[in-house]
């Protein structure tokens, strides 16, 4: 808050509070910790004022003769109140204002407002996907009468209407808060849905021959107050408070959304975006918000697997790592090369720096991934962690220049030994005929794919929702992810398995936590002196300039 | 005077006939005066605004603020819809000149180089009279670049409606006008004459009140204000319909008549055998008035004090004070009589009827509660009237009123509210049915 903004006074219930001039009326009720019930405000779109639920009585200072406000006996001025109530979601706070939000008047509002919106709501919690999270029963409670008196027959109103590929539609549920259309407009830039007929048949829809299909379109299921927009992916999967909630990010692009993982029992049933105004505000795409299918696979590796005769086999951790480092100690670092990846955390990019270094500096790269970004969330580099993968020099400033050469190398047999780290070569360069001449190929991944099928140790890894650790989004903000869910089978942290390698190659390291490999980092990058993981927060910290951070950590000791 | 022309004999809508009358002959004086001083005669004349809420037009006039910068519009709001009103029409089917000329001159006075009058849906024929009356005027210099040499600038267009009585509340009005859902806009921070049309200073006045206008150009605001009574000056556009015996569409001294006078002498009186039983003084949305009903009326004294008296229904003065003393209001100038044949159940779910289907849809309250009304009051009629419903009905329409985002919120629980007080035992007879276990129909 700029020091130049004023305050004003403001008589919430009784008390003189100040708030900076532009605070809305509504969060400085809220910030006096007097919550104002609301269904179609909300802070990050426009203010309609139509649900009518946080009508609050209001009033400004008495004027006397010589136009200065009255003052009582405790010399605070006097309010005229306004008979009518007002809404208290588009006006900002004034002068010598004076709100009440628990007066008779303002109980009797929600009250009204509470019958209004549920004599022509189907009342079918029990099945309904919102259940639990939802407005309308949270505000039932605290702002409703117990019974009903309504004995006519509701309005019928379409059911399981398709607005798009992702979001299904009861119209019945609609309270009609206009948050979705809001959204769409306003934040989506993509003006798609709009109300149609009248009065209490008014219903929500896509214009015609227009479909809900933007890449933000359920973000309209996370801001609508009750379930008429649920996600066709999530709907009937669990009732949300069998949720477990972890907070982490998106890594789907480098954009980093911050996130809720919402699992059961080893199992991720949707992710939904969490409030950070540094990163994505409340939203995110649905892109990334989908991508988390392949984590519940059951084709996920779940066993260390090593080559033999027969073909990839089945074995014990110890043997899988035994049989790496003696497949990496007979040949020199001019004919290894190690892929690494910008999906990795800051955590595993770190030790395979350490890694490579221990193998003597043999060629590296990491692959890049890019494709069209848009205006809103969604960033061009679909690497979460490309500016990790560049601080701490597992890449160079063009992540995957040295792709083709260490392709050819491999092509022309100048290259022996390849570790592929969470990337399918085959995906990157190399074909499968390259790979076949390799001496050695050591790949860690979680899911089966043509690189996994050439290797001769195979190591099983998690997922980002498997696994703690940190990344830093292409704005230089260094963000923490979460685990959620444990890894299949004896699939392991791919922190612990790069930290093993490096020690079957040069010995103990002594790290025995995460936290000691994030220590590691932060002694070594002055921009990071002084965070832990902890201290990261649940909103990430911003990093100082990303160039003298690189620069610095350079000429750190390994 | 603004009826003047309306039925007269060899009157023709044509701009030859309404110019040999002396037409616009005040926008040539209009034009020779400064707008400030149109705007001033306005304010003298004490003219309040006839679409219903009775604002006074000078100073809704004077909102515009000197040296604006954005364009100023003004828009003639012939959306009549009210039940019960049927006035505007006239002066739009006999009369177009009357409008244009009042409309013209009120742009010249607050600075408005393009209006709109938007006329409803179900007014074809006024649309079409109104665009030849727009281009006769043109083509004589009325209308268009440099009106009558004065370097005044002024198009008007007419904009139809599509059919809906929320189109006639002035912010619901202007989002129609701007292509969208008639959704009326939240006030503050959406006042027309602040911002109003394209997010510019609009003044939105009714097509009786444009056409006073050039009335109080030509005989000045003074003398126009000596008509009626202070504070309700000049002459009302009353329609009644209902059980009278000529019914019609009367242009009277506002205050001039008692609804006694207008029934019994204007009107031909009740049905032969009948008693009156209530009037809705100002179209379907005012409070009804129940004969036998006192009211208590305050009236100046030559020495300026005030003095109280009480009167009946028949004695009260068809203005906006006195009907706003006795608890309703003049609104749109719609008088709907009713006698003792009525059924107040019924006459009240016609009135619901009407609203539910008519509520934009916009804010809580009035979407469910207009049509949660509706359905009481049919299912009291059709024999399912249980004894809660009186003190439900009312209930659910002081949950509406004051509630809203528009004026519709009490539009639609005025009559309810007022119909099962002053009703109340015709109400508890049909709530008391099913609980008597008769089945009804």
């Amino acid at each position: 808050m700029s020091t130049a903004t004023p305050l004003l006074n403001v008589q919430i219930d009784g008390v003189w509070h100040q708030f900076p001039k532009g605070t809305r009326v509504i969060e400085a009720c809220m910030q006096a910790g007097k919550f104002v019930p609301h269904y179609c405000y909300h802070p990050k779109l426009s203010s309609p004022g139509n649900c009518r639920m946080c009508l609050i009585e209001m009033g400004m200072p008495r004027m006397g003769p010589e136009r200065k406000p009255e003052l009582g006996e405790d010399g605070k001025p006097l309010i005229n109140w306004i008979p009518r109530p007002q809404i208290s979601c588009a006006q900002d706070v004034a002068e010598g204002m004076g709100i009440r939000t628990d007066s008779a008047l303002v109980r009797d509002c929600r009250h009204g407002v509470m019958e209004f919106l549920l004599i022509n709501h189907p009342l079918d919690c029990p099945i309904c996907d919102q259940a639990g999270e939802c407005q309308l029963q949270e505000f039932s409670v605290q702002y409703g009468t117990g019974g009903s008196r309504f004995l006519e027959e509701k309005v019928k109103k379409p059911k399981r209407v398709e607005l798009g590929p992702r979001v299904t539609l009861d119209d019945e549920r609609c309270i009609l808060c206009s948050r979705c259309i809001r959204f769409m407009k306003e934040v989506a830039k993509d003006d798609v849905l709009g109300f149609a007929s009248r009065g209490s048949h008014t219903y929500l829809t896509a214009h015609p021959g227009k479909r809900l299909d933007s890449n933000y379109s359920l973000n309209t299921v996370d801001i609508c107050p009750v379930g008429a927009l649920t996600s066709t992916d999530f709907r009937f999967k669990m009732r949300v408070w069998f949720l477990k909630e972890t907070k982490s990010i998106c890594t789907s692009c480098a954009t980093g959304c911050n996130t809720v993982i919402g699992s059961r029992q080893n199992i991720i049933l949707r992710q939904t975006p969490r409030e950070n105004d540094e990163v994505n505000a409340c939203w995110m795409c649905d892109y990334g918000r989908l991508n988390f299918h392949y984590v519940n696979s059951e084709e996920r590796l779940q066993k260390p697997q090593i080559r033999t005769a027969a073909g990839l086999e089945n074995t014990r951790w110890e043997v899988a790592m035994a049989r790496a480092a003696e497949e990496l100690k007979g040949f020199p670092a001019a004919q290894i090369a190690v892929i690494a990846s910008a999906k990795m955390t800051n955590e595993e990019l770190w030790l395979t720096r350490r890694f490579i270094d221990a193998l003597g500096g043999p060629a590296h790269d990491v692959v890049p991934r890019t494709a069209e970004a848009d205006s809103i969330l969604l960033s061009a580099d679909r690497n979460p962690n490309t500016r990790g993968a560049q601080l701490l020099q597992v890449c160079g400033e063009q992540p995957g220049s040295r792709l083709g050469e260490i392709a050819g190398k491999v092509r022309s047999g100048e290259i022996k030994v390849l570790v592929a780290l969470g990337e399918d070569a085959t995906q990157c360069g190399f074909s499968n005929e390259d790979l076949a001449k390799l001496s050695s190929l050591i790949v860690m991944d979680i899911l089966p794919n043509a690189t996994t099928a050439s290797a001769t140790v195979l190591l099983p890894a998690s997922s980002f929702a498997e696994k703690r650790g940190s990344m830093i989004n292409g704005k230089g903000r260094l963000q923490r992810l979460n685990r959620a869910i444990a890894a299949p089978g004896d699939a392991r942290d791919d922190w612990e398995v790069l930290r093993d390698l490096v020690q079957q190659v040069t010995g103990s390291n002594g790290v025995y936590l995460i936290e000691d490999v994030f220590s590691q980092i932060a002694r070594a990058v002055p921009g990071m002196n002084g965070l832990t993981l902890s201290k990261i927060g649940d909103s990430g910290v911003h990093l100082e300039d990303g160039k003298e951070v690189t620069a610095a950590v350079e000429k750190a000791p390994v | 005077m603004i009826f003047k022309n309306i039925d007269r004999p060899g009157w023709t809508i044509d701009i030859d006939c309404y110019l040999k009358d002396g037409g616009y002959e005040e926008l040539k004086k209009a034009l020779g005066m400064t707008p400030a001083a149109i705007v001033n005669e306005v304010k003298v004349s004490g003219l309040r605004g006839r679409g219903g809420a009775g604002f006074p037009c000078g100073a809704k006039w004077g909102f515009i603020r000197p040296g604006e910068t954005k364009p100023i519009y003004l828009i003639c709001n012939a959306d009549e819809s009210e039940p019960g009103t049927f006035k505007d029409r006239y002066i739009i089917h006999q009369d177009p000149h009357q409008l244009l000329e009042g409309t013209i001159i009120s742009c010249y006075a607050v600075n408005a180089r393009l209006a709109y009058i938007y006329i409803r849906g179900e007014f074809p024929d006024g649309a079409r009279i109104l665009e030849r009356a727009i281009a006769e005027a043109k083509a004589k210099g009325y209308l268009g670049k440099n009106i009558l040499g004065s370097g005044f600038d002024l198009e008007i267009y007419v904009h139809r409606g599509a059919g809906a009585y929320i189109c006639g509340e002035e912010t619901g009005l202007i989002e129609s006008l701007e292509g969208k859902r008639p959704y009326p806009r939240i006030k503050p921070p959406y006042f027309p004459a602040a911002i109003g049309l394209y997010m510019s200073p609009t003044i939105v006045n009714n097509v009786e009140t444009l056409c006073a206008v050039k009335h109080i150009v030509r005989m000045g605001g003074g003398e126009f204000a000596r008509i009626g009574k202070p504070n309700n000056t000049g002459t009302r556009l009353l329609c009644v319909s209902g059980d009278v015996l000529k019914p019609g569409y009367f242009e009277l001294e506002v205050g001039g008549v008692t609804f006694g006078e207008l029934i019994n002498d204007i009107c031909g009186g009740l049905r032969p055998g009948h008693e009156l039983k209530a009037v809705i003084p100002g179209g379907s949305s005012a409070k009804v008035l129940r004969a036998g009903e006192r009211y208590k009326l305050k009236s100046r004294q030559p020495d300026g004090s005030m003095v109280e008296h009480e009167v009946g229904l028949e004695e009260l003065p068809i203005d906006f004070d006195s009907l706003a003393a006795a608890g309703s209001m003049a609104g749109s100038g719609g008088v709907i009589v009713m006698d003792d044949s009525r059924d107040m159940v019924w006459a009240l779910n016609n009135i619901n009827e009407f609203y539910a289907h008519e509520s934009c849809g916009q804010c809580t309250p009035c979407r469910e509660g207009s049509l949660w009304m509706k359905k009481m009051t049919e299912r009291m009629l059709y024999g399912g009237g249980v004894p809660a419903d009186p003190d439900v009905l009312k209930s659910v329409a002081d949950h509406i009123a004051g509630r809203t985002i528009c004026a519709f919120g009490e539009a639609c629980a005025w009559p309810t509210q007022s119909f099962v007080e002053k009703f109340r035992d015709e109400f508890v007879a049909y709530g008391a049915k099913y609980g008597n276990g008769e089945t009804g129909s």
